[in-house]
């Protein structure tokens, strides 16, 4: 699909927030842990947090709607993770250096002017991710550049900003948070709206995170990188993506994204010539519970047994519109769903577009269309609960429905995991941010910059140079390796085992790669476990072909060690004399077979050899005695 | 922060140079120096910042510092839009609820921002409160006024007697309660100086303030006004009391009686403690439940008794090891009336103290012995120290804070100039300041939620 589109006359603009974790010894504000846990929080707390109104008495609305509905935050909280400064409990630390000093290191890679003074900011951000209602973040340089390939991509800024605390539950109007992510440091690189197309923000968000790991000072694994999204058409309308938290997912979304504002325009464009109008969507909303009494749908029947009703409302001329798919499994009809569950804190909506089914008959869609007045080609939305949740999600449908008719709203989407996304909130208006009075500004002296440039990490094209030069790795490889996260292993592998380096970067790329294909969670085998599986091998203690399986096995066996593996895998270099007995049976069996055989004898008995000891023996070893003994035996 | 048109925070260098160019905070201004340029809003410089920056807020809302090197070029693009701000209409003030009156004094328990210039401005006056927190039009018809607007350290005994006679003149006017905002640092002592100056109480009086600014939006302000405002109008008790958080979460109020609470953390929102006494009460689902069994009923008929007047002449010495006994002879000499200590243990000082206690209440001055603990009674009979100084004649003050001790005796040589008189008036209970049994469960852990 990606060729058939020319994305530069749809003038698509794409620009990227790339946010990864730092690999720092504490927090950007506190002397915390910069880690997560897993157990049961050993500190509960419930807060609420109240829209400020600013100077010209504006609130945020979909804030000050949140804050309304009475909508609490338990945050959890252990005590190695968190102190009284991510409970908001007690004023930030200064900020941590450390972190300054990577995020200029990255600054200076870029090609980025360093700010001469760093003024902390607190941008407000009330769902409850923030203890304070604000995020700390503050710009560390400007204007800086990459290259992608022939083209030099701008760097607006680099900042340096506090991670956010991380969602664990939602039960009715309480959300749960957990307060350990809160205050690790975050780089955040920001491009300007210059990509023009899925793939080449793919090759974007690749090259700033190949830079990023070049510091060797980010933190690694899934969750530690999210990208952020900024994507326009023309005749659509900017959408912000929050969240994609894999790589290789970010053309996919750009795909997805462009296919929806497509489809909305289309949709738009057909609702007017049917006739579909924002003045004819009337606030009118039918209590048809009546319709529903002996309904068998087990949604409506739960509802309908806690005293709740069933409330409709019509949208003229939208019949066969709510079920027309902008992406892959998301509707017009789930777009509506996902604002009625945002603003109406209901589970879901019903449509006639998708009935009769659920349990709801065709007699009852029938009683429905008559009970709301509605023609054939209208549609009619429903939602089973109480009445205020009733009222707020069908008011967000009616609102959906009319920008539909517009065109594309300007939304701020949240990423899924297979590349499509969902209805987050409406696009906050101009950032609100305001100054972080609580840390003195920072200097940032000529001193400090020259001593960054001077141990300035290399850059990627500079690595790739080296790699094919001192480890002699064919380009290929190199590349590849680059690609992986694993450079840094590489070297240090190269650096400290025997093994030939063209091996432990075939191992490190194609057979991880291969592996992870087919399911087996790498992530979980530890870098130490990696160099100790290499230490074996070079000690030859066990054979490359046995690589795979210790893997495999470690990633099973996450608390066993390398030593228990290769004795559980029964993995252990034979020795020559097992080596030569094995081969001593298999000749002795096959004597008839290799006497008739002739010169292909000894492809005949390396094949059986091989299917014995694949694993324990070296295939160089195993043909050389093979030879040996056939002269013997002969 | 900064008012319209000044050049806030800026000094030296920086300052001549924005005033060359005719700018003013809010403007849109120009730096080019180096090959970049930076364009943006100017911002008012912190006074602790040095001379050879400007700041200005970048179109994405972010702040930065710009050095002024000898290649800067600085430029006035443009006059910044002053805000504007009308504060919305009273709303409608529904007759049948009670009638509450704000006393402002300082700390800032309402406010809103401006993201233009990062300015914060306190919301005070009535309408201003009713917009940032509208909750309060539900619970009371609210009158607001402006006292003072200090921060807690610098308040004096003689703010205590100004605000007691604010507080006489708005309960003569027939309000259900009266709330003061006040600094959270000295808010304890100020709630022990009104417990004694205001006698006879028919309504409630509570002091609230905040912990976390009001300008955040997790800030205690709004809850804990809400909170205060709603014992002003209903809480059954007509004593002085100071409302905050009852622990680090948003659920409960708590209102501590004002001669028995003391700040005891420095940061957290539940700072406040009822030392050696349980809460008077506290506030739960917007209903104010009582906690103690023994407190003095609201009753709108009761005749109010104000004793305004303090006396300065009093000090709160600490005790330390080493301490140089020549300290409480240069407070006799200074002219004290009265020393509290604050002693060891059961309520103790060391030996080397004595002669410079004796020569001090020998001359009249009132010297009384509270402890260092905080927590539990002076009893200074189980050690020879303790019966020594009651031999010299120190009053014990049972299980009395130090710093309600200090304001007691301030507001006792209020009131008369005797000795033997003032001895008499610091072992009555006039506030609930002292009480007969130490419970267990009035040590209260440290975290709890």
């Amino acid at each position: 699909m990606t060729n058939e589109i020319d994305y530069t006359r749809m003038g698509l603009k794409v620009g990227l927030e790339v946010h990864q974790q730092l690999e720092t010894q504490t927090k950007l504000f506190c002397s915390c842990k910069p880690e997560l846990f897993k157990e049961e929080p050993e500190i509960t707390f419930l807060r609420r947090l109240r829209p400020t109104q600013s100077e010209l008495g504006q609130i945020d609305p979909a804030a000050y709607f949140e804050f309304q509905k009475g909508v609490k935050i338990l945050y959890e909280a252990d005590r190695q993770t968190a102190c009284l400064v991510e409970m908001d409990e007690e004023p930030p630390h200064p900020l941590n250096m450390e972190a300054v000093e990577i995020a200029l290191t990255v600054a200076l890679m870029m090609k980025a002017t360093p700010v001469d003074e760093i003024h902390v900011m607190r941008k407000t951000v009330i769902d409850g991710s923030n203890t304070t209602g604000f995020q700390r973040t503050c710009i560390i340089a400007l204007n800086g550049s990459i290259k992608v390939g022939e083209k030099t991509v701008p760097i607006q800024h680099i900042s340096l900003e506090e991670d956010a605390a991380r969602k664990t539950g939602e039960e009715d109007t309480t959300l749960r948070y957990r307060i350990d992510r809160l205050g690790i440091p975050l780089i955040e690189v920001a491009t300007a709206p210059v990509i023009n197309t899925p793939k080449e923000a793919g090759e974007v968000a690749l090259a700033i995170g190949k830079i990023l790991r070049a510091t060797q000072r980010v933190k690694r694994g899934l969750g530690t990188i999210r990208q952020d999204l900024n994507i326009s058409i023309n005749g659509g309308a900017l959408t912000e993506i929050k969240g994609v938290q894999e790589l290789e997912l970010i053309p996919l979304v750009v795909e997805y994204e462009v296919q929806r504002q497509l489809n909305l325009m289309k949709i738009s464009e057909e609702l007017r010539k049917a006739g579909a109008s924002p003045e004819t969507i009337k606030e009118e909303f039918f209590n048809v519970t009546e319709v529903f009494r002996q309904t068998v749908c087990k949604v409506i029947r739960k509802a309908l047994e806690k005293g709740q009703l069933v409330l409709a409302v019509k949208l003229p001329k939208f019949g066969g519109f709510l079920k027309r798919e902008l992406m892959p499994g998301i509707r017009l009809g789930t777009e509506m769903a996902d604002r009625a569950k945002f603003w109406g804190r209901v589970g879901g909506i019903f449509h006639t577009d998708e009935l009769p089914a659920y349990g709801i008959t065709n007699h009852e869609v029938e009683a429905l269309k008559k009970a709301v007045d509605a023609q054939e080609q209208d549609a009619v939305v429903f939602v089973a609960n109480a009445p205020e949740n009733a009222q707020d999600a069908l008011r967000a449908v009616l609102e959906r429905a009319k920008e539909a008719i517009k065109g594309v709203p300007e939304e701020t989407r949240a990423a899924n995991p297979d590349g499509t996304t969902r209805y987050m909130r409406p696009r906050p208006g101009a950032a609100r941010m305001y100054p972080e009075t609580d840390i003195p500004p920072i200097q940032v002296t000529e001193e400090l910059i020259n001593s960054i440039r001077k141990r300035l990490p290399e850059l990627p094209e500079q690595m790739f140079e080296r790699l094919t030069r001192e480890y002699a790795l064919n380009q290929k490889l190199a590349k590849q390796l680059m690609d992986s996260e694993y450079t840094e292993l590489f070297e240090t592998i190269a650096k400290e085992s025997k093994v030939s380096p063209t091996t432990i970067a075939v191992f490190l790329t194609e057979t991880m790669k291969a592996l992870k294909r087919d399911g087996i969670p790498i992530e979980k085998v530890s870098e130490t476990k990696i160099r100790e599986i290499f230490k074996a091998l070079g000690t030859g203690e066990i054979t490359k072909e046995a690589l795979p399986d210790m893997v495999a096995w470690l990633s099973k066996n996450e608390e066993k060690t390398v030593k228990e593996a290769v004795e559980s895998l029964g993995l252990k270099t034979l020795t020559k004399g097992e080596l030569g007995k094995i081969i001593d049976d298999i000749i002795a069996k096959n004597k008839d077979l290799i006497e008739k055989s002739g010169a292909k004898a000894f492809g005949i008995v390396m094949g059986m050899v091989m299917k014995e000891v694949r694993g324990r023996a070296n295939a160089e070893t195993v043909s050389e005695l093979i030879k040996q003994k056939l002269v013997e035996k002969a | 922060m900064s008012e319209n048109g000044e050049l806030a925070g800026y000094k030296g260098l920086a300052l001549e140079v924005l005033q060359n160019i005719g700018a003013e905070i809010g403007d849109f201004i120009r730096v080019i120096k180096g090959g970049q340029v930076f364009e943006g809003i100017l911002i008012p410089r912190s006074e602790y910042g040095d001379d050879k920056h400007v700041v200005i807020k970048l179109r994405s809302g972010y702040n930065i510092g710009v050095r002024l090197t000898p290649d800067a070029k600085v430029e006035r693009v443009g006059r910044g839009e002053k805000p504007a701000f009308v504060a919305p209409p009273l709303p409608e003030q529904n007759p049948a609820l009670p009638k509450v009156s704000i006393i402002s004094t300082g700390g800032t328990i309402a406010s809103r921002v401006d993201y233009r210039t990062g300015a914060v401005r306190p919301a005070l006056t009535a309408s201003d409160l009713y917009s940032v927190v509208p909750e309060l039009a539900d619970i009371a018809r609210i009158d607001a006024q402006i006292l003072f607007s200090l921060y807690s350290e610098n308040i004096t005994p003689a703010h205590w007697a100004e605000m007691a006679k604010t507080v006489a003149e708005k309960i003569a006017e027939g309000v259900d309660g009266v709330v003061i905002a006040h600094g959270t640092d000295t808010m304890g002592y100020s709630a022990a100086a009104l417990s004694f100056a205001l006698q006879n109480l028919p309504v409630p009086v509570i002091f609230v303030g905040s912990q976390r600014s009001a300008d955040r939006p997790s800030s205690d302000a709004a809850t804990n006004l809400t909170g205060a405002v709603l014992a002003a109008a209903k809480a059954p008790f007509a004593e002085v009391a100071v409302a905050m958080h009852e622990t680090i979460s948003d659920t409960a109020i708590v209102l501590h009686r004002g001669t028995k609470v003391r700040k005891c953390h420095t940061s957290r929102r539940d700072a406040f403690k009822s030392v050696n006494a349980k809460p008077l009460a506290k506030i739960v689902e917007k209903r104010v439940v009582m906690l103690a069994e023994d407190y003095k009923r609201r009753d709108p008929s009761r005749k109010l008794v104000v004793k305004p007047n303090f006396s300065g002449k009093v000090a709160l010495i600490k005790f330390y090891p080493g301490m140089d006994p020549a300290i409480i002879d240069w407070h006799v000499d200074n002219g004290y009336k009265a020393i509290v200590l604050e002693g060891t243990g059961l309520g103790h000082v060391s030996n080397r103290l004595f002669q410079p206690i004796k020569r001090a209440i020998e001359k009249g001055v009132v010297v009384a012995m509270a402890s260092q603990c905080i927590w539990g009674r002076v009893n200074m009979n189980v050690y020879d120290t303790g019966r020594d100084l009651l031999a010299l004649g120190v009053t014990p003050l049972e299980d009395m804070l130090a710093e309600t001790a200090t304001v007691k005796l301030m507001w006792i040589f209020g009131q008369t100039d005797n000795p033997e008189e003032a001895k008499q008036l610091l072992k009555t209970n006039i506030a609930g300041e002292f009480s007969q049994r130490t419970l267990h469960e009035e040590m209260r852990e440290d975290i709890k939620q």
